[in-house]
């Protein structure tokens, strides 16, 4: 292959869109989620499992994780993009990184479902 | 104010001659009727005519005296010298290859200014006179059309420094919003679309240097968020 450099990849917005939704989902839950805690005080751990066995907490909390994958792969991707120069090793990591984060999210609905 | 010593530290790079580049110390006395860091540079030409820097129009006009200030991109012929704590730390603008001393190489630069078709696209037939708009088409152009490509901007983005080949930088895109902004213009769609691009645009983080060290004032981060709206209002 030449070795010119190529951009033009149309895309962006989306992902750009998106980083700034999940981050208000983010937040607001973190409100949501500290005022429950806080109104609910649970000491024990039969009291935690209590709050999230309600299913617009779990349903809320996975969101919340979701937004966070999806944030993550953003911002990792974003570094993968700046120092990772080699087109094979940054595909490389971009995959395992996607990998990882919908490993994440599988795992974090099996402990949510699992309360 | 009578006359004056300014204490220098000047970065030096010949590459005929210097392995390395290095930070040289002089001083210069100065007249009570120098004021700008330029009007010392030119002392300190007369001094030492090794000192190799570009400078046409002394009032902030040409754009070509742009340099690392106390490590603050700048022109030299706005600068106070009474504002600069001494002493007065100068380098080239950072980023760029570095041809001789505070000469950069702006190759890179003005192909990105390039890639964005800085220049009017419409294909209608020119009017008898000229291409109108209302004074409120017009006013958005303020704020954009004043650029005089010194690169302070562009070459005090981090992001810009990763990618010099890839993004835009601010000046570009300040350019490439001053015609998207332009309501005489035609190819709106294709200069978004030219923008839609993980690199080109999508690189800027809001850092905001840009605005800090603008010498004209202008604000490419505003500019660079105008162009983010008018592609969620064309995709939502």
């Amino acid at each position: 292959m030449i070795n010119r450099i190529v951009v033009g990849a149309h895309y962006g917005l989306k992902d750009w869109i998106i980083q700034r939704a999940t981050a208000v989902i983010m937040a607001v839950y973190s409100v949501l989620i500290a005022a429950v805690l806080l109104v609910v005080r649970p000491s024990t751990f039969e009291a935690w499992q209590g709050v999230f066995a309600s299913g617009v907490i779990k349903f809320l909390t996975f969101l919340f994780f979701v937004s966070l994958f999806y944030h993550a792969w953003i911002g990792v991707r974003d570094i993968w993009m700046d120092y990772v120069k080699p087109t094979g090793l940054r595909l490389s990591l971009h995959v395992l990184t996607a990998a990882a984060l919908v490993g994440y999210t599988a795992w974090a609905a099996a402990i949510l479902w699992r309360l | 104010m009578s006359k004056r010593m300014v204490q220098f530290s000047i970065y030096r790079y010949d590459p005929d001659k210097d392995d390395a580049p290095y930070m040289q110390d002089i001083s210069v006395e100065i007249e009570a009727t120098d004021r700008k860091l330029l009007d010392a540079l030119t002392k300190l030409k007369a001094k030492d005519d090794t000192i190799s820097y570009r400078r046409s129009c002394r009032e902030g006009v040409c754009g070509s005296d742009a340099m690392n200030i106390n490590g603050k991109n700048g022109l030299a012929c706005l600068t106070d010298i009474d504002s600069l704590k001494q002493p007065i730390v100068l380098r080239p603008l950072p980023g760029l290859p570095v041809i001789r001393d505070l000469i950069v190489d702006m190759t890179q630069f003005f192909k990105q200014y390039h890639s964005i078709k800085p220049y009017l696209i419409n294909n209608d037939p020119p009017p008898e006179r000229e291409r109108l708009q209302s004074p409120e088409d017009r006013e958005e152009l303020n704020g954009l059309y004043e650029c005089i490509l010194c690169a302070c901007c562009s070459t005090s983005c981090p992001s810009f420094w990763w990618n010099p080949d890839k993004f835009v930088g601010p000046a570009g895109l300040l350019a490439a919003y001053r015609f998207i902004a332009d309501t005489r213009d035609q190819a709106t769609n294709e200069r978004l679309d030219n923008l839609e691009d993980p690199y080109r645009l999508f690189r800027c983080h809001t850092i905001m240097n840009c605005v800090d060290v603008c010498p004209k004032g202008l604000n490419p981060t505003k500019a660079i968020g105008k162009i983010k709206d008018m592609m969620v209002s064309r995709a939502v």
